[in-house]
């Protein structure tokens, strides 16, 4: 190990230069460059088309619906990432390898295909569409079956983030917990949300910035009904097809504020995250410094 | 702790009202599924339409609108999205409704005009001073210039300008089908690349600085002159070209659920009313009413158009023959 570092070490300054100048070119050129450019098209009329652009009421009303998907997504996302993650971590059950992997389904599917796979059970064509017509009740085309898609393709950010951290941590404390006398609820609250609680809002945080910028399966649920059903990606690319530069890109640079405040309170938890690590480490409960997986 | 368990609880009863509400949310009125650039239209003429109606009735309605790419939209009304009204920029696509009985099979004759409220047509939008001199559609052919075109294949923009295409040759001196497919061919020669839609056409043309002429309708240069500057670019008139025609329909299945049919069709009937004209032409839509086409005619120049029905007996049928598969747009590329 140590002679591979050395060896990378030895590599001739101006090859180290140059792979430093292509990985740092490359994340300017496809990150940074996009965001900023993001940002120069919202303000090429001026700070006026700009405010104008996002008073506008659709505009306002996309940014409410994407708020209201999001808060509704993620306290349920929440619940059934930590059930999960707890059944997961804690107990041995048949059938808790293909628990995982039904976990991890939503990273592999494309959006749109579960926009359509949606569409093919809740649409008029579809099973239970003229079953739920016939009972006035709607489900695409309409808030609840955003709510579905978006519940669907964010699942997975919450649990991934939590099995890990549960398996690395054991059952020892929450044993220790029952044996002194605790109920259930009493230990889950006291001993193990307090010890999940960052790697909780960092999976919470993920999963919040897909919720918001989700555009595929939402796009195919969605029905496009101004003022009704346009989500801000949603309306970002309606306005940009109906040549619309400066309110697209104003639109747009909402979500691209989301992505930089995102990013902030990642860097914020990881930080947090490692300095409760590095505390454990320090001596506390040296048995259980495990550093956590890194994660991009 | 207690009180943390209360506040999980409270968040459930909010989630749970928030969904069970979710449906009630709609508001007493029409639903209007339209194509993604009428948006202007509809913005103008809807506010229009309330009024009228409330003067008329006394009754408060609002028209909520639905924008998108035309073949999707029809596409999310036959999976049950609850448009009482559709208003499109292809008959392919209003059809494809009234095959699956959502739309009377006989649309077209429920309204004046072909169903159509206004018309445009396929101009071309060429750079400043028109260095390539290009004047009308065999100026298209020559060698060495580039056409900048959405799909003919799956595209409203793209088929209106193909079949524009082959009109012109049709209506040459000794022009039949061959020698319209031969012109057609020699044009999509000339088009190294097809864009994905009328957007992204546009956006090669005018910020890409791609080819020298872009195929277009008339309605969508003043968008393009909106957003990048009426100096930036010349629009030429054909000699001859095609008339689009842009369908609206009453969706039978909900306007009788939904009990609304009166209203849609007072809405659809006041597209032809003389304030409705005028917002179309106010759009840089030619409307049908002749009166207000005169009073706007020094936006709308004279041009000899044919329609689709004239030319190829409907929509129903060129589809199939030009872009189904084995159409003439396959034939040519495989020529090619």
């Amino acid at each position: 190990m140590s002679e591979a570092i050395e060896k990378a070490n030895a590599e001739p300054r101006w090859l180290r230069a140059l792979l430093l100048f292509l990985g740092l070119g490359f994340l300017f050129l496809f990150l940074l460059l996009p965001l900023v450019a993001v940002f120069v098209e919202a303000f090429r009329s001026g700070w006026n088309a700009y405010a104008d652009a996002l008073s506008d009421r659709e505009t306002l009303h996309a940014i409410k619906l994407t708020v209201v998907i999001a808060f509704v997504v993620l306290p349920v996302n929440i619940v059934l990432g930590v059930a999960a993650s707890w059944a997961i971590a804690k107990f041995d059950f048949r059938g808790k390898g293909l628990l995982v992997t039904l976990i991890d389904l939503p990273f592999a599917v494309s959006p749109v295909v579960v926009g359509l796979v949606f569409l093919l059970i809740f649409g008029m064509q579809g099973l239970l569409g003229p079953w739920l017509e016939a009972r006035g009740i709607r489900i695409v085309f309409a808030l609840p079956g955003m709510i579905l898609v978006t519940l669907f393709i964010t699942f997975p950010f919450i649990a991934r983030e939590l099995i890990p951290l549960m398996l690395s941590q054991g059952a020892d404390d929450e044993e220790a917990a029952i044996s002194l006398g605790a109920s259930g609820v009493q230990m889950f609250f006291r001993v193990t949300l307090p010890k999940i609680r960052w790697g909780l809002l960092y999976g919470v945080i993920l999963a919040n910035a897909r919720a918001m910028g989700e555009f595929g399966a939402v796009s195919v649920v969605s029905g496009h009904i101004r003022g009704e059903t346009n989500t801000l990606p949603l309306h970002v690319e309606i306005l940009y097809n109906e040549y619309n530069a400066v309110a697209a890109f104003a639109s747009a640079s909402i979500l691209a504020l989301l992505a930089l405040v995102t990013l902030a309170a990642k860097m914020l938890v990881e930080w947090r995250m490692r300095r409760e690590n590095e505390a454990l480490d320090a001596g506390f409960l040296p048995e259980r410094g495990v550093a956590l997986p890194n994660r991009p | 702790m207690s009180q943390t368990c209360r506040g999980v609880w409270k968040v459930f009863v909010v989630l749970a009202s928030m969904l069970v509400a979710a449906p009630v949310w709609a508001a007493p009125g029409l639903l209007n599924v339209s194509y993604d650039v009428a948006r202007d239209l509809y913005k103008d003429f809807n506010p229009q339409f309330e009024k009228h109606w409330k003067e008329k009735t006394g009754e408060t309605v609002e028209v909520r609108q639905s924008h998108g790419g035309s073949s999707k939209q029809v596409r999310s009304v036959a999976d049950g999205l609850e448009a009482d009204v559709v208003t499109m920029n292809q008959a392919s696509d209003v059809n494809f409704l009234a095959e699956k009985g959502l739309v009377a099979p006989d649309y077209a004759k429920k309204f004046p005009d072909n169903a159509s409220p206004y018309t445009s047509t396929m101009v071309f939008i060429v750079r400043k001073g028109n260095p390539k001199a290009l004047k009308d559609w065999n100026d298209l052919v020559q060698t060495g210039v580039q056409i900048i075109l959405p799909h003919p294949k799956n595209t409203g923009n793209g088929r209106y300008s193909y079949l524009a295409a082959w009109i012109y040759a049709l209506k040459q001196p000794g022009g039949n089908d061959r020698t319209a497919q031969d012109f057609v061919g020699k044009l999509l020669k000339n088009t190294p690349l097809f864009a994905a839609g009328g957007r992204d056409a546009t956006t090669s043309f005018m910020q890409r600085k791609q080819g020298d002429v872009l195929i277009s309708f008339e309605s969508e240069a003043e968008l393009i002159a909106k957003e990048f500057g009426k100096g930036e670019f010349d629009i030429v008139y054909p000699s001859l070209s095609i008339q689009a025609e842009f369908p609206v329909a009453i969706v039978e299945k909900v306007v009788d659920k939904k009990g609304t049919r009166k209203l849609a069709e007072a809405y659809l009937n006041y597209l032809w009313s003389p304030e409705g004209q005028e917002v179309m032409a106010q759009n840089y839509l030619r409307p049908r009413n002749p009166d207000i086409l005169k009073k706007y005619g020094a936006q709308f120049p004279p041009i000899k158009t044919y329609s689709v029905d004239e030319v190829f007996g409907g929509w129903s049928k060129a589809t199939p023959a030009h872009f189904g598969d084995g159409g003439s747009f396959d034939r040519i590329y495989q020529i090619k």
